[in-house]
């Protein structure tokens, strides 16, 4: 656990910092045409911290992660990230500040090879060339696959490697935090430890993931903190460690 | 009916040129409805200025060379701005705006190209005068020139393409815009400079065709209509799909008019379209659907 995110004198853990949150949204909604999609949602990560991100399928989840990305602009309400208000930012600008997404649909450029789909977030302003080659170095020793495969085209690549370069292209942008949408959706066993794997590395460098999943052991297992979302709210909020997969509350918001 | 092997060599040299500025033309159009699915009908309006700009930089300066890279950096430069202050607006908007708006940038432009220069025909000079003998017969060396030269600038921009990156940046948003964006690309920029880029090979292809057809401002309709053929047939948004399709119709043309009058021949490259849009409405040169 990082030095950010020690507890409160009160002890309050389920605040994520005693200093300034690396992220905090507060109160927003947003509209897809005329429904009205996110109704109020606040929360908050810390540096270097993961926090899950819970709910049934349509609640808004998705949406929350693509309005801190910049892809959605809230009507109401603010995103802050390192004390800047993002909100109103266009979203190359918000990347280009340390967020990476992660899409659900992993949204690979499948005509490019994974050499330049890791290019996109490489090729950068202010990023010297022997930079741009140890950071591909250090992605490339996360996912050797892709340094096999890296003249390959993004699209023959099989659903798990797409995933890991969804991942690693986010990586490419040196993020201080990763919006992780779904990344075990459709993937075999032996993938999804992958990815669990994947984020605690990223925790360990200090990066913080914000992650959404339907894999409800592997959300417990790898945050620290977990928000639960129903109608476009946070609902409810508890650390991770004082939860069981059988759990009343899990019960509750994600149960059929 | 028997057809001298000599007129068929002549017209596929022919139908090789006139193809290659139709490639010219046509990549630009392929590449702004690729990236942003904006179909521009002042395109041919763009070659069209770009020839005036050319006619009245040739005046100025004598040099052929000079004018056309003026043409074509000075309607890059224009159709960045038209870009930005009436398309950009309604991106993400009904296709149809778009469509409604392009057209009339072509009226508009087209008016004033008439209002400013005037109904009689300009002249630019072949900055190439040699001939050739080709089977008795005088083959100008400029024809063969601009089918070269329409050849390096669309094989150097598809270098750009495929290297540098710039490159990288405008296949990204073409494949996916809002996820390219999300990666920390510049994309309002991207798109302004693909408009520009294709702005200025239409203005370039306008000057070198100036000394075929001469210059009038309505020059850009004759060629944004095959152009359009060209892009259907090729695959809308593909540039190799482009290049190919501008050669098949030109050469189809150019061998139909063996038979019949030129202004007959046209009419091939209509059957082709045709059969394209109930066969292969994809595009023949488009291995998958995108």
């Amino acid at each position: 656990m990082s030095a950010g995110m020690t507890m409160t004198e009160d002890g309050n853990a389920l605040s994520p910092a005693r200093e300034q949150p690396l992220l905090a949204v507060a109160g927003i909604h947003t509209y897809y045409g005329k429904s009205h999609i996110l109704h109020g949602v606040s929360l908050e990560v810390g540096r270097g911290e993961v926090v899950g991100l819970l709910g049934r399928n349509g609640v808004g989840k998705s949406t929350t992660l693509k309005a801190i990305a910049g892809l959605v602009h809230p009507s109401a309400g603010e995103v802050v990230f390192e004390g800047r208000a993002i909100g109103r930012l266009a979203s190359h600008k918000v990347a280009r500040l340390g967020i990476g997404y992660v899409p659900e649909e992993r949204r690979i450029f499948p005509l490019l090879t994974v050499l330049e789909n890791l290019r996109t977030g490489l090729d950068r302003q202010g990023v010297a060339k022997a930079k741009r080659a140890e950071l591909l170095d250090k992605v490339y020793a996360y996912f050797p696959i892709l340094a096999e495969r890296r003249n390959q085209r993004g699209g023959t690549l099989s659903g798990g490697e797409q995933q890991m370069l969804a991942i690693a292209r986010a990586m490419t942008l040196e993020p201080k935090i990763v919006l992780l949408d779904e990344p075990t959706e459709g993937l075999m066993p032996r993938m999804v430890s992958q990815i669990a794997e994947i984020v605690g590395a990223l925790r360990d460098e200090g990066v913080a993931v914000l992650l959404v999943e339907q894999n409800v052991p592997l959300t417990l297992q790898a945050s620290r903190r977990i928000y639960f979302i129903e109608k476009g709210e946070v609902r409810h909020h508890a650390m991770a460690a004082e939860l069981s997969v059988d759990d009343p509350v899990i019960h509750r918001y994600l149960g059929v | 009916m028997d057809i001298p092997l000599d007129q068929i060599l002549v017209q596929t040299l022919n139908g090789i040129v006139t193809g290659m500025i139709l490639a010219l033309v046509a990549s630009g159009l392929t590449l702004i409805f690729g990236i942003m699915e904006v179909v521009n009908f002042a395109h041919g309006e763009l070659l069209m200025l770009g020839a005036y700009v050319g006619v009245v930089t040739l005046a100025l300066t004598g040099d052929f060379w000079v004018a056309l890279v003026s043409a074509t950096v000075l309607i890059a430069i224009f159709g960045a701005l038209m870009y930005v202050v009436t398309l950009r607006p309604l991106l993400g908007r009904d296709p149809l705006t778009t469509i409604l708006a392009t057209f009339g940038l072509s009226l508009v432009l087209q008016n004033y190209a008439l209002w400013q220069f005037g109904a009689v025909s300009r002249k630019i000079p072949e900055p190439i005068v040699g001939h050739f003998n080709l089977f008795h017969l005088d083959y100008p060396w400029y024809r063969v020139a601009v089918a070269l030269l329409s050849g390096a600038i669309i094989g150097g921009f598809w270098l750009f393409l495929k290297r540098g990156t710039w490159g990288i940046w405008i296949r990204a948003t073409t494949q996916d815009r809002v996820m390219a964006q999300a990666m920390g690309i510049p994309v309002p920029w991207v798109l302004a400079g693909v408009f520009a880029i294709g702005s200025g090979m239409a203005a370039a292809s306008g000057v070198l065709f100036g000394p075929f057809g001469g210059v009038d401002a309505t020059m850009g309709l004759s060629w944004i209509l095959r152009a359009f053929i060209v892009v259907v047939v090729g695959g809308m948004g593909s540039l190799a799909g482009s290049v190919l399709a501008a050669i098949l119709i030109s050469l189809l043309e150019a061998y139909a008019s063996l038979w019949v009058s030129p202004s007959q021949a046209v009419i091939v490259s209509f059957v082709v379209l045709i059969l394209t849009l109930l066969l292969r409405p994809t595009g023949l040169f488009v291995a998958t659907p995108r």
